[in-house]
């Protein structure tokens, strides 16, 4: 009889508790709760490096040289520690979050612009247009883009605009490509032969007839990409062809910790360990978004 | 079959000579190149001396007729000198070619290795340990910097735990079973990122044929499973990671130069990288061009091999 009890009354509880966990497991699945959760946490850092930052993220100091963090050495009074020339850590990977956020909004917007309206005249349009525009999207996407930023860098010289300006031109070619292939289904759609046949002109189809059609193939091209470009913009700045010290940025703290890692492990493994989740989070949301928006896409 | 042919190889010409005409381009956006010799009016140069040796150097002829005296040099083989050293670049590309092409080798068979059986396991053995564990390489790989990859390398297991050197390709005299330390750090770091692509299209390519109606009927003809996996899935299965294997090749080159720089690795990655410190426009013109021919041929061969594979490009 007892032992009846103590099962009823552990069956009562288990199916709510089950159920609650279970539920909380669902939405965590179902919904991109983590990467949102990094994302947001990068947009605070970044939006609010100036007042978050403990100290001058480019303002040296020699007796802080590599100081370790403070959970480590507790005299230490940096929280993550210093570099080599005793600049704050935290502070630099604050102002990093923040220069890599503008460097995504501008060139990211700009690629996305160029490559949305490309793709649609070429789909659109075909012919000649068509073919030109797909060739060069074909040379372009076959050399080797690094190695041309490595070129400017040397001619130009590196500054925060041109690292902008060869990120998107890194960025515009993907949505060449798969606004075009989208554009050529809508547009023999039969709600654009209808509007044709109403007698709508050329931008009135693209305006209301085409271009809400490609809105979930530009969001999930654009929300792959950013990792791309946050990592390539890392590649740079590592190899000293993107953001000139001594601005901070991701790449190029890993690059000036390189030459310390007998020292000081930590201004090596903190902005790469950033950078890793950052990324990662993009993914995770890219794949979401595409699953969710448009799956055709799942090839590339 | 031959019009397929002809017609990646005019287009793998036409990138090659558009690449060829963007570093031209730029080289003369760098300046007019008379101030490597001369600053305007300085040095005492008279106005006449400058323009013999324009004449000379063929700068006072159309940027056209420039560009083809160029090319022509190019083909010729003389690249030019250094400017830090005043060697001939085309002398130093040849000291530096073997040790990347070594690198390359050892990456490329490592990723195949790795990325390969693992992508078959993870897809035979579906929701097991080694699917997650495939997959998890997959997304680690995709989503870390290769260079970020090396460094924690180093200073894991050169630094923390000595057991691996942490850079260089060691003396070049040394006989070749002391050098391979030297050759695990870097090739499991640039082979990474491939392996994981491999992975990633051999499971895609294997859930898929393993789904098909012949594997089924083979099944019910009792074949072993051995034999359907490797015999009838796997050869069918294996062209698609082949065809991608271009696209990875693209990641493979930027890798080299990039981890050239992290593991202090004597090849040409690292002279592009000193390239740019130095300021040495000859250099990257060299292997910037050097870089996107190797590019090119990759890809030529990668659709070729894929035209012999699958007869549907072929006859198409």
């Amino acid at each position: 009889m007892a032992v009846a009890e103590t099962t009823t009354s552990l069956d009562q509880d288990r199916p709510a508790r089950v159920r609650y966990v279970g539920s909380f497991w669902q939405f965590v699945r179902r919904w991109p709760v983590i990467p949102v959760f990094i994302l947001t946490i990068l947009l605070i850092m970044g939006l609010g490096a100036p007042w978050l930052a403990p100290d001058d993220p480019i303002r040296q100091s020699l007796a802080d040289r590599n100081a370790p963090p403070s959970f480590v050495d507790g005299s230490s009074s940096h929280l993550l520690g210093a570099d080599h020339v005793g600049r704050d850590l935290l502070s630099r990977m604050l102002y990093g979050a923040r220069i890599s956020l503008a460097v995504m909004a501008i060139a990211l917007s700009a690629g996305l612009v160029v490559g949305t309206t490309l793709g649609i005249i070429s789909g659109y349009f075909g012919g000649l247009t068509d073919e030109i525009i797909t060739r060069a999207v074909d040379i372009w996407m076959g050399f080797p883009f690094l190695l041309l930023a490595l070129i400017v860098a040397i001619v130009i010289g590196s500054s925060v605009p041109i690292v902008m300006g060869l990120l998107a031109l890194l960025a515009w070619s993907s949505f060449v490509r798969n606004v075009r292939a989208n554009v050529l289904v809508l547009k023999e759609a039969d709600h654009v032969a209808m509007a044709r046949v109403m007698g709508a002109s050329t931008l009135r189809i693209l305006v209301r007839h085409i271009m809400p059609g490609i809105v979930g193939t530009v969001t999930v091209i654009a929300s792959l990409q950013v990792g791309q470009l946050i990592l390539a913009e890392a590649t740079l700045s590592f190899l000293g062809a993107g953001i000139p010290l001594p601005t901070p940025s991701w790449g190029n703290m890993i690059a000036d910790a390189r030459d310390y890692l007998q020292t000081a492990w930590w201004t090596s493994t903190f902005p790469g360990l950033a950078l890793f989740l950052t990324v990662m989070a993009l993914n995770f949301l890219g794949d979401w978004l595409r699953d969710r928006l448009d799956p055709r896409l799942r090839q590339i | 079959m031959k019009r397929y042919f002809l017609r990646r190889l005019i287009f793998a010409v036409i990138t090659l000579i558009a690449a060829t005409m963007l570093v031209f381009g730029l080289s003369r956006v760098a300046g007019d190149p008379m101030l490597l010799y001369a600053k305007p009016g300085g040095y005492g140069m008279s106005p006449e001396r400058i323009a013999t040796l324009e004449k000379r150097l063929g700068l006072d002829r159309p940027l056209v007729i420039q560009y083809f005296m160029w090319m022509g040099r190019l083909l010729q083989g003389d690249l030019g000198n250094t400017i830090t050293t005043e060697t001939p670049v085309a002398t130093l590309l040849r000291d530096r070619i073997p040790a990347t092409l070594q690198l390359a080798a050892t990456s490329f068979v490592f990723a195949i290795m790795l990325g390969i059986p693992l992508g078959v396991l993870s897809a035979i053995k579906r929701g097991t340990f080694w699917d997650y564990l495939g997959r998890s390489i997959a997304l680690f790989g995709q989503a870390m910097p290769v260079f970020w990859v090396g460094i924690m390398g180093i200073l894991i297991f050169a630094v923390m735990l000595d057991w691996l050197p942490p850079g260089t390709a060691g003396s070049r005299d040394a006989p070749l079973i002391s050098k391979l330390q030297y050759f695990i750090l870097p090739t499991v770091t640039l082979g990474w990122l491939p392996a994981a692509a491999f992975l990633r299209l051999t499971r895609s390519a294997m859930l898929e044929v393993m789904d098909s109606e012949y594997i089924k009927l083979a099944r019910a003809k009792g074949v072993s499973d051995q034999k359907i996996i490797w015999k009838h899935a796997f050869k069918n299965a294996i062209l698609q990671p082949l065809t991608l294997a271009a696209i990875t090749l693209a990641g493979f080159i930027t890798g080299t130069v990039v981890i050239e720089r992290v593991f202090s690795w004597p090849g040409v990655g690292q002279l592009t990288v000193q390239a740019v410190w130095n300021n040495d426009f000859p250099t990257l013109t060299a292997t910037v061009l050097l870089w996107t021919l190797a590019f090119l041929v990759l890809n030529f061969l990668a659709d070729v091999a894929y035209a012999y594979l699958d007869p549907r490009i072929r006859l198409s």
